[in-house]
């Protein structure tokens, strides 16, 4: 019997119709504009100014705290500008517009594919340069990788955990990206082993990737410390939470971070980036983007430098279905539709889903039938149903009882609502206003 | 027999001892309130709307019975009058506070603003506010779910089928700030009613350069300042590529709705001037 998380869940229909296909290369775009905020924490600040010269992995934003993470140059050539621009919500958000001329690459950047499998760094030196090389959660959560590489005082971590769940139907990045740089990914693993100071390690693969399973057991024989858990299908088994309870059987209590229960999380395609940093010096810049969706004539995983505008990427996926009603960023359950195309490619964009609009609108909102089908798919334990109704009605205490909070905003409660109701939209709401509250009473 | 006059008398007993009992307590633990407090909630319109800025309307008569100096505390919803009935009763000054009015600052219709996304969501402008900027190119106008209209108490706002806008009545608005606190992107703004209701403001909240402005609206502020240069008065100020018109300032001479290239500038209850058009062509 496979393991999976124990509460809740739901399996929506896979559609990983890019699966296989090979990671292609996107051609550098003629301009880029890299948003200063693409990471949970402080935005950076920009160090450079209009009409600098950069070469691609040049520091052009610092972190502008510990929770915040560096910005480089995707590209090289010139800045344009640094303006307002349209981000994926519709709102203008700073960002460093560059001109691109040529590709002319930092020359302390190895650029050569050679394994490098000596790990010469001390823990604390891979630490620094992952921070350096502004690496975030790129599963989507955009968290910086060096906050949860620092172990806090007091705390002990016995076992890291790699996610390559990819627990989101229709993207496939992770997949291809073990299937091509299983290797890397090994070393990367080892890397981040050693700068957590664990021996074990736990590598979690949903099964409906039998290949990458294969592959990566495989590989894993020639590391110690190395294991591959295959897992059942059930979504949202990517969630940091429900991954370590589905890998070790530890429940990391409400309100607490998973260093309270000895794991630390990390996705692949984070772990690949870290390989490349460490022993690459290469800093994050580029990412898999899969382009997928119903109607798409050429469902693609491509290798994509941050900043480059969504359309490209369409376009290089076959161009804009004409049936299309929704353009998502990220995968269909947890992604956010993207109020204009143009918008650029972000450390966190794990994918770009094209929907038809006939599955792609909201059918009418019905009154609740006290089924209770939200309750018994929600992997927190919580009671959406209840949530939505007091976040309506702004009975905030009554939130922060039911455990509003601990929301990861999986979506499952939506899916499954026969009624249609928009749950997610009032928590999500709710968890505003809540958080709000408990900050304002710490102050 | 017995029975029944044991009771009558039994009971009867116990009934005087406990008023005496009661009697002495109630002397004892006695709480004074001032009647004007009731007096003055009388006079107050009942409507427990807030807009005062107190939680309802017997917690504002307590205030006012409390404070010395009443000039700064004012019902919006009664005006001058309940105001000074209240002042009477406690025999204190109140200055007439100046009426205000909600007005709506977007003049973003269907017409002027079109639709560049749809939103299906949940229909909650806050909720649509916190996932992305609307369905328009313009991030800061109104969304048009009603949110306002909804915690409007007095009637005193519909929505417009055809703009796609609130509509706010301006002689059901009492001016309690309901609306302005329900707006997540700060759209209403509380202002000075002016003589006969006559008021001019920029219908507008869009910093955004003046270009991506227009583009976005056709009716939008592009911070061209040409407003601020005409007033005579200093009351205009430009910020962030938007004007703002300060209603203490404006003595309503019409001049900046003249000059504004996208008719951001709002007049409202001024009779049609004509012939004023026609002289000023006339003296270029």
């Amino acid at each position: 019997m496979l393991k999976t998380f124990s509460l809740g869940g739901v399996h929506p229909e896979e559609n990983k119709f890019s699966a296989g296909k090979k990671i292609e290369v996107l051609p550098v775009p003629e301009q880029v504009s890299v948003p200063i905020a693409q990471h949970i924490g402080a935005p950076s600040e920009p160090v450079v100014k209009k009409g600098d010269e950069v070469m691609v992995g040049q520091l052009i934003a610092k972190s502008t705290g510990f929770v915040s993470a560096n910005i480089h140059s995707p590209v090289s050539g010139k800045v344009f500008k640094i303006d307002d621009v349209l981000d994926a919500s519709g709102y203008k958000r700073k960002a460093i517009i560059i001109k691109v001329e040529g590709d002319e690459w930092d020359e302390s950047i190895n650029r050569s594919d050679d394994l490098i499998t000596d790990i010469t760094l001390s823990p604390e030196e891979i630490i620094k340069r992952v921070g350096e090389a502004g690496i975030v959660g790129l599963g989507g959560a955009t968290f910086p990788a060096h906050v949860k590489l620092s172990v806090p005082p007091g705390k002990k971590c016995d076992i890291l955990i790699l996610n390559a769940v990819e627990c989101e139907p229709y993207l496939t990045a992770d997949h291809q990206l073990m299937m091509e740089k299983g290797e890397e990914i090994m070393v990367g693993t080892q890397i981040l082993m050693k700068a957590l100071n664990v021996d074990k390690a736990v590598i979690g693969i949903e099964n409906n990737k039998p290949d990458a399973i294969a592959h990566m057991s495989q590989l894993a024989t020639k590391y110690s410390g190395i294991t591959i858990e295959p897992l059942k299908v059930q979504y949202p088994q990517g969630g940091e939470k429900q991954l370590i309870d589905a890998c070790t059987k530890r429940q990391v209590p409400s309100g607490k971070l998973p260093i309270e229960v000895g794991a630390v999380v990390q996705n692949v395609g984070t772990t690949y980036a870290v390989y490349e940093a460490v022993q690459k010096n290469k800093p994050l810049f580029e990412r898999v983007v899969t382009v997928t969706g119903k109607s798409v004539s050429k469902p693609s995983n491509f290798m994509a430098r941050v900043g480059t505008p969504v359309s490209q990427l369409v376009d290089a996926a076959g161009g804009l279905p004409e049936d299309t009603g929704k353009v998502i960023g990220g995968g269909p359950m947890m992604g956010k539709a993207l109020s204009n195309i143009e918008v650029p490619i972000t450390k966190g964009s794990s994918g770009i889903l094209i929907m038809p609009e006939k599955i792609a609108t909201r059918k009418p909102v019905e009154n609740c039938i006290r089924c209770g089908k939200c309750v018994s798919v929600c992997p927190m334990g919580l009671s959406p149903y209840l949530l939505m109704t007091v976040s309506d009605k702004s009975v905030w205490d009554r939130a922060e009882e039911e455990k509003i909070m601990d929301c990861i905003e999986c979506g499952s409660c939506s899916f499954t609502c026969p009624a249609n109701r928009p749950l997610l939209d009032y928590i999500r709401l709710g968890k505003g206003k809540v958080g709000q509250i408990m900050r304002s009473r710490t102050k | 027999m017995n029975v029944v006059l044991i009771t009558i008398i039994s009971l009867g007993a116990l009934g005087s001892l406990s008023a005496i009992i009661l009697f002495f307590v109630a002397q004892k633990f006695k709480v004074f309130e001032d009647p004007r407090i009731d007096q003055v909630e009388e006079v107050l319109p009942a409507a427990n709307c807030g807009g005062c800025g107190f939680p309802g309307c017997r917690a504002f008569a307590e205030a006012l019975v409390k404070a010395d100096d009443i000039s700064d505390l004012n019902c919006p919803v009664g005006g001058a009058d309940t105001m000074s009935a209240a002042a009477g009763i406690l025999g204190k000054e109140v200055t007439a506070a100046a009426p205000m009015v909600a007005v709506l600052r977007c003049n973003g219709t269907c017409d002027n603003r079109p639709k560049t996304s749809n939103y299906d969501g949940a229909s909650s402008c806050t909720i649509a506010s916190t996932l992305y900027g609307g369905e328009t190119g313009c991030s800061f106008g109104c969304f048009g779910l009603g949110e306002c209209v909804d915690a409007c108490d007095f009637d005193a706002m519909y929505m417009d089928e055809k703009t796609g806008l609130p509509v706010i009545i301006e002689d059901n608005c009492v001016s309690c700030g309901a609306c302005v606190t329900a707006c997540p992107k700060d759209i209403i703004e509380l202002r000075k009613k002016g003589p006969k209701s006559r008021r001019i403001y920029v219908s507008c909240v869009n910093k955004d350069k003046g270009a991506p402005a227009k583009k976005a609206c056709s009716a939008a502020c592009i911070g061209c300042g040409k407003c601020v240069k005409t007033c005579p008065f200093d009351a205009i100020t430009l910020e962030n590529n938007l004007a703002y018109i300060d209603y203490e300032k404006c003595k309503l001479c019409r001049k900046c709705v003249d000059v504004c290239p996208t008719n951001a500038i709002t007049e409202l209850n001024f009779p049609p001037k004509k012939p004023k058009v026609e002289k000023a062509e006339t003296a270029e």
